[in-house]
């Protein structure tokens, strides 16, 4: 059923209306303080308007979509391998990891399936693409609290993981790499022992982000009963990802929603932390990067010979129907759900990325807490604006 | 002033003197700690290189940071409090030339040998509060006010660690004169032995820990830089500043450091004196401000070490620290040193 226009236009004035209720606060008595959307903490254009008194955060609203790029409608009118180029700036830095659900969606609806060796360069680009991004976080949090250093060493430490994926793929941040029914290379010479001398560093890059930061007494009186979010509380927000582990939910999507992926080969645990707060999140994210390490060390002892492309047609087009597949992404869980109707282009494309929920929790757990803190728990709950305004 | 060179200056020329002298006092440490600590071992110390095109090394570096500044528009938000807002940073540099007067430099190397020089400088360092105060409220921007409200309570918060750790050395050294003080490190003895004198760091170990703390909160660098917290508050006070006021306050934060950092030299570890030379040998008028300078580079190493690496506490956290842990310490210091001072 198309929508006629002036539904179209009623709906997007009931839109604009609910925005002006946020801004509402301004309105209010007392201190409004409006974070953003041009503000250090926000790295973006996320805006927060606080009420204050004195520093105690009384309310505070995040206002989403300064940086919307429509991306769920460009789709419609891209074939579908154009549409990887599009999405995988979603997340811009966790490139590759973007494109693979979109991909499998496809692929689930044409019925076909990647050989091995393409499943298992997916799913090691895929963990590197998560090590790149959460490297950045674990150096971006310290200096949301103030310490310059860290975040030099992530920058240094990323550059051999992007280094590694543009080996692969060519481009360091947009790979543009995945196709449907595999992938589009093998992989260079001499890239695996290259990569294994790699998650080394990016250990011991751990490591010294263990003695640096989190074992940091300031650090952890910043974040330590900061922000807390039970677990009931996180579920129901539809917090995913590293967010809801740090609150003791023991739910990861490339071992509980397996989409034929090769982690289910290989040997690796889930973290989570009781505490569920800052310091929580931190301390999830940095042992799931050291498990990212072992992850894609694995994969690259058992890489599987063989083809690394399906038989596809020369001309893809996607039978009709409906499928929605989710990973277990850098940020939380990142989800397509794909409408065909059997044409060149997809029919619609909805796009349910991890940081827009993880952000929907921000009014809940940012109120009584200080202006401090209030950047300590967003920089904890980690999103990336891409990833919220899509 | 001088008279190594063995004729008395007249009054104009000492005063002439004087001025070249607060003013490379203020402008050296400013200059070196910028270059050397905040370009370059900050650069080391995150993996990368710094400045490295202007001049060899990138030591030209500053002259091009000024002359950025100098260009820059001079820009008043449109509702500010123009005067004060123009004030403020004068008020904040007044400070830091203030405390340079007591400050020794060698036996005959000082602006005015004050009796109660030590009490001077710690009260004259509170006038930069003023300055940040006024900078903060006449902006007319809702992060300067929270930056310079953070800044007044915790610079206030600070003084008292900072007055009571200086106290001991007092105690030990029966004089609050900064000369004075030099003195009773070059001529005193460690259990009877004089090879070094005996600078109070041995003995006010304590004191100069707090005193380090001290600085760090009043310098407002991080660990204790919530008054800028650049992640929260853009940059508290200074936000709506550029141009040369701007760099009036920078130079005023940076020269603040050496001016405290001297400070410390001069208290707790011998100031301009090496050992092996007499103190009142007219070498230590040319040996001692270098002597000086040198210890003062080694102290705010340190400063700019913790700068570099720490995270920032939370504004009631940073007053917590101050009042529940560093003010009881010292006061306990206070009352050890006294009954050391009666008991030996």
């Amino acid at each position: 059923m198309d929508p006629t226009q002036s539904q179209q236009l009623a709906y997007i004035a009931g839109q604009a209306a609910d925005a002006r209720v946020n801004v509402e606060l301004e309105t209010d008595e007392g201190m409004v303080l409006n974070l953003g959307p041009q503000h250090p903490a926000t790295h973006g254009t996320l805006r927060i308007v606080a009420k204050l008194d004195g520093e105690l955060v009384i309310k505070a609203e995040p206002i989403m979509g300064y940086m919307h790029r429509g991306y769920e409608k460009l789709t419609e009118v891209r074939t579908y391998p154009q549409v990887t180029a599009l999405i995988n700036r979603i997340d811009w830095l966790g490139n590759f990891a973007n494109e693979v659900p979109f991909i499998l969606a496809a692929e689930r609806l044409m019925d076909v399936e990647a050989p091995p060796r393409a499943q298992h360069i997916r799913t090691i680009l895929f963990e590197l693409s998560r090590i790149s991004n959460i490297a950045l976080f674990l150096g971006d949090m310290a200096v949301q609290l103030g310490a310059v250093t860290p975040v030099f060493l992530a920058f240094r430490d990323r550059e051999h993981v992007l280094n590694q994926i543009e080996a692969v793929t060519g481009g360091r941040f947009h790979p543009n790499f995945d196709r449907i029914g595999g992938i589009k290379d093998d992989l260079p010479a001499g890239w695996i022992e290259e990569t294994h001398a790699v998650m080394v560093k990016m250990r011991k890059f751990c490591d010294e982000i263990e003695d640096l930061v989190l074992g940091n007494e300031i650090f952890q009186a910043r974040t330590r009963g900061i922000g807390v979010i039970p677990a009931d509380v996180g579920l129901e927000y539809g917090l995913s990802g590293a967010n809801i582990r740090a609150s003791g939910v023991d739910w990861d999507l490339r071992r509980d929603n397996p989409v034929g992926l090769a982690w289910d080969k290989v040997d690796w645990k889930v973290w989570t932390h009781p505490d569920g707060d800052s310091f929580a999140r931190y301390w999830v994210r940095l042992q799931e990067t050291r498990e990212a390490t072992k992850i894609v060390d694995q994969l690259l002892d058992t890489m599987p010979a063989g083809p690394i492309m399906a038989k596809v047609p020369r001309i893809i087009k996607v039978p009709a129907g409906e499928a929605y597949i989710a990973t277990e992404n850098p940020l939380g869980e990142m989800g397509y759900y794909l409408v065909s109707q059997g044409e060149l282009t997809p029919f619609r494309v909805k796009i349910r990325s991890a940081s827009f929920s993880n952000m929907s929790i921000a009014p809940w757990v940012l109120q009584g807490t200080y202006v401090p803190d209030v950047v300590t728990i967003l920089a904890s709950l980690y999103f990336i604006l891409g990833d919220i305004d899509r | 002033m001088i008279s190594t060179f063995a004729y008395e200056l007249s009054y104009w020329q000492q005063t002439v003197l004087r001025v070249v002298g607060g003013l490379v006092a203020v402008l050296l440490p400013a200059g070196s700690f910028v270059y050397l600590y905040l370009f370059k071992m900050m650069s080391f110390m995150q993996s990368r290189l710094g400045p490295m095109e202007a001049g060899p090394y990138g030591s030209l570096q500053l002259l091009a940071e000024v002359g950025k500044f100098a260009q820059k528009e001079d820009l008043i938000p449109e509702r500010a409090d123009r005067m004060v807002f123009k004030l403020a940073p004068y008020v904040v540099l007044v400070s830091t030339f203030l405390m340079v007067i007591v400050l020794p430099a060698g036996p005959d190397m000082l602006m005015s040998n004050f009796d109660v020089g030590i009490y001077l400088a710690l009260a004259v360092s509170s006038i930069s509060v003023i300055g940040i105060l006024m900078a903060g409220w006449s902006s007319a921007n809702k992060y300067s006010l929270l930056g310079s409200l953070r800044a007044t309570g915790q610079l206030i918060a600070y003084e008292l660690p900072l007055v009571l750790a200086v106290v001991g050395v007092v105690i030990q050294a029966e004089t609050l004169n900064l000369q004075g003080i030099v003195f009773a490190q070059a001529e005193g003895d460690i259990f009877g032995w004089g090879g070094i004198g005996n600078p109070f760091i041995f003995t006010q170990f304590i004191g100069f820990a707090l005193f380090m703390v001290a600085i760090q909160a009043e310098l407002t660098q991080p660990p204790f830089d919530m008054p800028v917290a650049e992640s929260e508050l853009v940059t508290g006070y200074l936000t709506e500043y550029s141009g040369m006021r701007f760099l009036m306050f920078f130079i005023g934060e940076f020269a603040t450091a050496g001016v405290f950092s001297a400070m410390a030299a001069v208290l707790f570890l011998g100031g301009w004196y090496v050992p092996g030379i007499d103190p009142n040998s007219d070498w230590f008028n040319l040996l001692g401000p270098a002597v000086l300078f040198g210890k003062m580079m080694l102290v705010s190493f340190f400063i700019f070490w913790f700068r570099i690496s720490y995270p920032r506490l939370r504004e009631d956290q940073l007053q917590r620290l101050a009042w529940k842990v560093l003010i009881p310490i010292a006061l306990v210091n206070i009352v050890a040193t006294a009954v050391l001072k009666v008991v030996f």
